[in-house]
C-alpha cells in the first residue's frame, strides 16, 4: 500500500519534471538542457522572494514562475534562435546556459551575494500536516503534488487541443513547412514553447521542492530524470511520457525500498538501457521517431 | 535600390595554389609554407615544458590532457556524429583501472598505463555500444548520464575506495617522463587522427555522419565503424585517465567530474569544430586562463560556459578556421 501511494506520488513527480522538456522537444526539436537549471533557479528565486523580500508565499511563487517563463523566452531569443537546425550546437549551447545558471548560483562574494551552498535552503510546504490514507501517513504536500500535477496535465491537454496558441504549437510539431505556409511563425511558436516549458519546470520546482532541501546539484538530477522519462516514453508522445513516468516512478520506489536510495540513478540508467535494447524508439514512440533514432 | 555596396572578396594566396599537391616539392619555399604551421605546433609543444617552472609544468600537463580529450570529443562529434557529453567517463575508467591494478596488485606503471588505456577504452565502448542505435540528441543524453551512473555505482557498492578514493599510487619516474609522455601521446593522437581521416576509414565515417542510410545501402556495416571510432576516442580518454592517476598518485570520484566533460567541449568550440588541431589550440588557451582564475572558485566553470556560448553564437568557425583563412587566403573589399 505504501509502495502504491508513494509510487503514485513519485510517478507524478517524474511526470512534472519531464513535462516541460517533452513539450519543448516535441514542438521545436530543441533539446533544452537548461531545463534542470530553470527548475533550480525557480526554487532559489522563490526562496529569495520569500526570505529576502518577505513577499507572501503565493506572490513569490507567481513571480518566480513569471521569471522562469521570461528566462525561457530569453534563452530562445538570444541563444537558441541562432542555432536552429544544428543539433550539436543546440545541445552544447543549452548545456552551457544550464552550467552558467547552475554554477552561477554557487558564486560567492560578488555584490554581497553569498552563494547558495549548503543545506540551509528549503521551501516551506504549502500546508504542514499529515493525513492517513488507507493506513499510510502521507503529508499534504505529496497530495498537493498529485492534485496539482493532474490539474497541470489537464491544463496542458486543454491548452494544446483547444487554444489557438496550443494548436499552433501542435501544427509546428507535426509539419513545420505546412504550418509556415498557413502563416504560423516558427520562431514565435518555438519561443512560446520554451516559455511554457520553462514555466512548467518552474511549477514542478514549486510543487516538488518543499519535499526536501534545495541544492544546486538537483539541477543535474532533474535534467537526468526528465531525459530518462523522455527516452523511455518515446519523445513526442504524451501517452508515452505518462506511461514512462509511471514505469520509472514505481521502479524507483520499489528499488529504493528493496535496495536503498543510493541505487536510484543506477536503476534509472538500467531501465533506460533495457528499454533501448528492447524497443529503441521508446515505449510508445512512433515510426517517425524510430527513423530518427535508429 | 542599392542593397550593399561592398563585399569581401577572398582569394587564395598564390603560394597556396603553388603548394597544392605534388607541386609543393618544386621549391623549398612552398615546402616551408606547408610545413611551417605543423612544425611550429610540434616545436612549441616540445619546447614549452623546458621553459616553464614546476607549477606551470603541472598546468601544462592539465592543458595537454584537456587537449587530448578535446581531440576525442571533436573526432566523435564532427567525424562520427556522436556528441559525447560524458568524456569524464573515459577518464574515470582509465584512471580506475590503472589505479586499481597498481594499488591492489602492485603492477608497475609501464604495464598499467597501456593496459588501462586499452581496458578502459574497451569498457567505455561497451557501455556506449548499446546507445549506438541512438543518434544525435539521444546519444548525448545517455553519454551525459553514464559518468554520474558510474559515480553512484562506486558509492552504492562502496568498492574501489568509495568516496575516499585510492591514494599512494606509484608516481611517474621523473618530471621529463611526465611531460614528454603526454606531449608524445598528444602528437600521436593529433597527427594519427588527422591521417586516419584521409584514409578510407575516415571517408566512410564522414559518410556515416552525413547520411547513414546511404552508407548502409552500400553494404557497409555502420555500427562496426561507429564502434571503432568510439574505441579510438575512448582510448585517448582512458590513456589520459591512467596518466592522471599516476601523475597525482591518487584517484577518486573527481575523475568523473564535470570539468573533464565541459572544458574539452569549450576548447573544441573555441578552437574550431572539425579541425582536430583547433581543439588542441583551444585547450592550450583555455586551461591557463582558467588556472589564472583559480582564486575565483566556481567562477571558472561559469567562465568556460560563457566563452563557449560566446564562441558558438558569435564566432562558430573558431580560432583555427579563422587563422587558416588568413594564412591561405587574402581578402579585400570589393565594389559590387
Amino acid at each position: 500500500m505504501e509502495i502504491l501511494i508513494y509510487g503514485a506520488v513519485n510517478s507524478m513527480i517524474f511526470m512534472l519534471l519531464a513535462a516541460g522538456f517533452a513539450l519543448v522537444y516535441g514542438v521545436s526539436r530543441i533539446p533544452n538542457f537548461a531545463h534542470g537549471a530553470v527548475y533550480v533557479l525557480v526554487g532559489f528565486l522563490t526562496w529569495s522572494f520569500l526570505n529576502d523580500l518577505k513577499l507572501p508565499y503565493i506572490l513569490a511563487i507567481l513571480l518566480a514562475l513569471v521569471v522562469s517563463a521570461l528566462l525561457g523566452l530569453i534563452i530562445y531569443r538570444f541563444v537558441l534562435i541562432r542555432l536552429r537546425g544544428m543539433p550539436t550546437s543546440e545541445i552544447i549551447a543549452s548545456f552551457a546556459v544550464s552550467l552558467v545558471i547552475l554554477e552561477g548560483l554557487r558564486l560567492q562574494g560578488i555584490a554581497g551575494f553569498k552563494g547558495f551552498i549548503g543545506p540551509f535552503y528549503s521551501l516551506p510546504p504549502f500546508f504542514d500536516a499529515k493525513i492517513n490514507v488507507a493506513g499510510v501517513f502521507v503529508d499534504f504536500q505529496r497530495l498537493f503534488i498529485l492534485g496539482f500535477g493532474s490539474l497541470i496535465l489537464l491544463a496542458i491537454y486543454l491548452f494544446t487541443h483547444y487554444s489557438k496558441a496550443g494548436l499552433k504549437l501542435r501544427a509546428i510539431a507535426q509539419d513545420e513547412q505546412a504550418a509556415m505556409m498557413l502563416g504560423i511563425h516558427p520562431d514565435r511558436t518555438a519561443m512560446l514553447s520554451l516559455a511554457v516549458g520553462s514555466a512548467l519546470a518552474g511549477m514542478a520546482a514549486v510543487l516538488v521542492l518543499p519535499l526536501g532541501n534545495l541544492a544546486v546539484e538537483q539541477g543535474y538530477h532533474v535534467l537526468i530524470r526528465a531525459l530518462a522519462v523522455c527516452i523511455v516514453g518515446g519523445l513526442g508522445s504524451w501517452a508515452g511520457t505518462i506511461l514512462a513516468s509511471l514505469v520509472l516512478g514505481y521502479t524507483v520506489i520499489i528499488s529504493s525500498t528493496l535496495l536503498g536510495t543510493v541505487w536510484e540513478s543506477m536503476v534509472l540508467v538500467g531501465t533506460i538501457i533495457l528499454i533501448l535494447l528492447l524497443k529503441p524508439s521508446g515505449l510508445l514512440g512512433k515510426q517517425k521517431e524510430l527513423e530518427e533514432r535508429v | 535600390m542599392e542593397m550593399s555596396e561592398r563585399r569581401k572578396k577572398r582569394l587564395d594566396r598564390s603560394i597556396t595554389v603553388r603548394s597544392r599537391g605534388l607541386y609543393a616539392l618544386s621549391s623549398w619555399r612552398e615546402m616551408t609554407f606547408l610545413l611551417l604551421p605543423r612544425v611550429a605546433l610540434v616545436a612549441l609543444l616540445c619546447a614549452l615544458p623546458l621553459m616553464l617552472d614546476m607549477y606551470w609544468q603541472r598546468v601544462f600537463c592539465a592543458a595537454a590532457t584537456y587537449a587530448m580529450l578535446a581531440l576525442a570529443f571533436d573526432f566523435l562529434a564532427q567525424y562520427a556524429g556522436l556528441v559525447c557529453l560524458g568524456l569524464s567517463m573515459f577518464i574515470g575508467l582509465g584512471g580506475y583501472v590503472s589505479g586499481s591494478l597498481n594499488h591492489y596488485w602492485g603492477w608497475p606503471i609501464w604495464v598499467t598505463i597501456p593496459l588501462a588505456s586499452v581496458t578502459g577504452a574497451a569498457l567505455g565502448t561497451l557501455a556506449l555500444v548499446l546507445c549506438l542505435r541512438l543518434r544525435g540528441v539521444y546519444f548525448a543524453i545517455v553519454s551525459f548520464m553514464l559518468p554520474l551512473f558510474l559515480v553512484s555505482f562506486i558509492v552504492a557498492t562502496s568498492i574501489l575506495g568509495s568516496t575516499e578514493g585510492i591514494s599512494s599510487l606509484d608516481y611517474l619516474p621523473n618530471i621529463w617522463v611526465e611531460q614528454y609522455l603526454l606531449v608524445g601521446a598528444l602528437l600521436v593522437a593529433l597527427f594519427g587522427l588527422r591521417r586516419l581521416m584521409t584514409e578510407d576509414f575516415g571517408i566512410i565515417l564522414q559518410a556515416v555522419k552525413d547520411n547513414d542510410q546511404a552508407v548502409k545501402a552500400s553494404g557497409i556495416d555502420i555500427t562496426a565503424y561507429k564502434i571503432k571510432a568510439l574505441f579510438l576516442a575512448a582510448l585517448i580518454g582512458s590513456f589520459c585517465g591512467a596518466y592522471l592517476s599516476h601523475l597525482y598518485g591518487w584517484l577518486g570520484l573527481s575523475m568523473f567530474a564535470m570539468d573533464f566533460s565541459i572544458l574539452p567541449i569549450a576548447a573544441t568550440v573555441m578552437g574550431g569544430m572539425g579541425t582536430l588541431a583547433g581543439p588542441v589550440i583551444g585547450a592550450f588557451v583555455l586551461t591557463p586562463l582558467s588556472e589564472a582564475l583559480r582564486g575565483f572558485g566556481q567562477l571558472r566553470v561559469v567562465l568556460y560556459s560563457l566563452i563557449l556560448l560566446a564562441f558558438i553564437l558569435y564566432k562558430p568557425e573558431g580560432i583555427l578556421n579563422y587563422l587558416e583563412r588568413k594564412y591561405f587566403q587574402f581578402e579585400r573589399w570589393e565594389k559590387v
